[in-house]
């Protein structure tokens, strides 16, 4: 388990922690209610974290072997 | 016959077809049965694991959490998200050691880890106690989908015989392989009517996604958060974390996982899974969609509200395609459950009382009891009554209280026993169960406690007891205990 793989915490804190701050409907963001546009925000951002991990790990750096 | 019965009916065909054609050039013994061989690439793992997940629920159940309960559904794009982020160690480390050990099923995985048949025969019980269920799901959306989309002139009781027919047919000949070829239309399908659901119908009576949320915040203040109390943020964050722990801990989720080519599979899906929730949004668009178009829909009945709102809006040939789409979101996680249920009591049950049966016999007994388990289903989708609402409740409590003893099976110095693991599965159930029969909450269990601790999902208290009681027992029966009498497992 390296440094990086804190990175993926981030998520878990993005929605699960902040949940008291967010949970609101206005202000409206890309049409959304802004409970519903953090979480969105956060599984797209979760996707791009994972890109990150899976770039920078070496285990996924062996070619498809067998 | 009108073409919303001819379009559901050419699917149900097609479904058919490619489930049985799916066998062609595989011997079919257990390994290609079950888990395919261990040969599926990174798209037939992306499209067997989003089939499991989007299910019937996805469709009736997500668009209707959004007409009836607002704000709280978004957890269900949450959970998931943060499940494929712990898929990223969580299934290589499944993966890697099942491919080890050649295991076909999740109770195998509990077998070989504690060196007990016996552990394997209590996993297995909980998840057919978990699955039969949520089978029975699947099924009565599905005559629900047909009986709708068909204007009424299919019953329910006759889509769901039908439906059950074929999912067994081609279950018994081809296993996950026709399991697979379904998913690809499903997925093909529920994407494009999907977002197309999701996109059109907010344009179509409001005017764009904003006016659609700007309205129904003028009709219902608040609806589009999470309550003050009840399914507030502290209920959010307790279900979120529990059903993410539970996610793959489904027995035909966690099989599928062996299905996978490479480990590679997996790290890779972790980055399309998150996006591909995604499509979760265009369904409680609909949902909301319908809640100032077809309004009054109480209780359960929320779930029609996709249907509704549809059948109100389109000509019958396009309620068809709905209704098609519907149909196969049934189908394909029914067949992975009725294939997971006959393997675990094949294998996992029946083997360990016998366990001179050859690998032949085991696997002709799995592909018998597709059509037993069915009827199983059958027999409570239509004489269920209330016991199956209670089962259905506590499926996903049950599943996740297997995700501790897993957990740590995954440490190289493992501390929990066979026992241990055995008394916290055995207690964190029957905590399940008490608190779903007796209709607790946190509240009526303890009514002293601030508002936000009683508003936390219940299954916590079962895991607790879970862990509580699996880290006591394994402390005390330890080291010694590899040699431990199997008298007290069945116990």
């Amino acid at each position: 388990m390296k440094l990086i793989h804190l990175l993926a915490l981030l998520p878990f804190i993005g929605i699960l922690g902040c949940i008291s701050w967010i949970n609101k409907v206005t202000p409206y963001v890309f049409g959304l209610p802004f409970l519903l546009f953090w979480i969105v925000f956060w599984v797209i951002a979760t996707s791009v974290i994972m890109t990150i991990l899976y770039r920078l790990d070496p285990a996924n750096k062996k070619g498809e072997s067998q | 016959m009108n073409a919303a019965l001819w379009i559901i009916f050419g699917f149900l065909a097609l479904s058919l077809y490619l489930g049985i054609q799916a066998r062609r050039g595989k011997d079919m013994n257990l390994e290609q049965w079950t888990v395919g061989g261990r040969g599926f690439g990174t798209i037939f793992v992306f499209l067997l694991m989003a089939g499991e997940i989007y299910t019937t629920f996805t469709f009736l159940g997500g668009s209707g959490w959004a007409y009836s309960k607002g704000g709280p559904t978004f957890y269900i794009i949450a959970y998931g998200c943060l499940a494929y982020i712990m898929s990223y160690w969580l299934l290589p480390a499944i993966w890697k050691y099942a491919k080890a050990h050649k295991l076909m099923s999740q109770s195998d995985f509990f077998v070989s880890k504690y060196n007990s048949p016996y552990l394997g025969v209590l996993v297995s019980l909980v998840g057919v106690v978990a699955l039969v269920p949520y089978l029975v799901l699947q099924l009565k959306g599905l005559g629900i989908i047909v009986s709708e989309a068909s204007y009424g002139t299919i019953s329910s009781s006759a889509a769901i015989w039908i439906g059950v027919i074929a999912v067994t047919v081609y279950v018994m000949i081809s296993g996950i392989h026709g399991s697979a070829w379904n998913a690809v239309v499903k997925d093909i399908m529920i994407l494009g009517v999907v977002v197309f659901l999701g996109l059109y119908l907010p344009f179509h009576y409001y005017g764009g996604i904003q006016p659609m949320f700007e309205a129904i915040e003028a009709a219902k203040p608040g609806f589009l958060s999470l309550p003050d109390s009840g399914q507030s943020a502290s209920w959010f964050v307790s279900t979120v974390l529990l059903t993410a722990l539970g996610f793959y801990m489904w027995p035909h989720t966690f099989g599928s996982v062996y299905a996978a080519r490479n480990e590679k599979v997996f790290r890779k899906n972790a980055i399309v899974m998150p996006l591909y929730q995604l499509v979760l949004l265009f369904v409680f668009f609909v949902g909301f969609a319908a809640i100032l178009q077809v309004p009054g829909l109480k209780g359960a009945d929320g779930d029609l509200s996709l249907l509704r709102l549809s059948i109100k809006t389109f000509d019958p040939w396009f309620v068809g395609v709905i209704g098609a789409a519907g149909l196969l979101t049934a189908i394909v996680p029914g067949s992975m459950i009725l294939m997971t249920a006959a393997t675990l009591l094949a294998k996992n049950v029946y083997q360990a009382f016998a366990p001179a049966a050859s690998e032949q016999q085991i696997s002709r007994l799995a592909k018998y009891l597709v059509p037993v388990v069915a009827l199983v289903a059958l027999y409570f989708t239509f004489e269920g009554g209330n016991a199956i609402v209670a089962l259905l409740l506590m499926g996903y409590s049950l599943v996740t209280q297997l995700f501790p003893a897993l957990f740590f099976s995954l440490w190289k110095r493992n501390f929990v026993t066979k026992q241990g693991a055995a008394v916290g599965i055995l207690a964190g159930v029957a905590t399940v169960a008490y608190i779903t029969i007796s209709n607790s909450t946190i509240g009526t269990l303890f009514p002293s406690l601030p508002q936000a601790v009683k508003d936390l999902n219940v299954g916590i208290v079962a895991l607790i007891v879970n862990v509580v009681l699996m880290t006591v027992v394994s402390l005390l029966t330890g080291s010694g205990a590899a040699v431990g009498s199997k008298k007290e497992m069945v116990a």
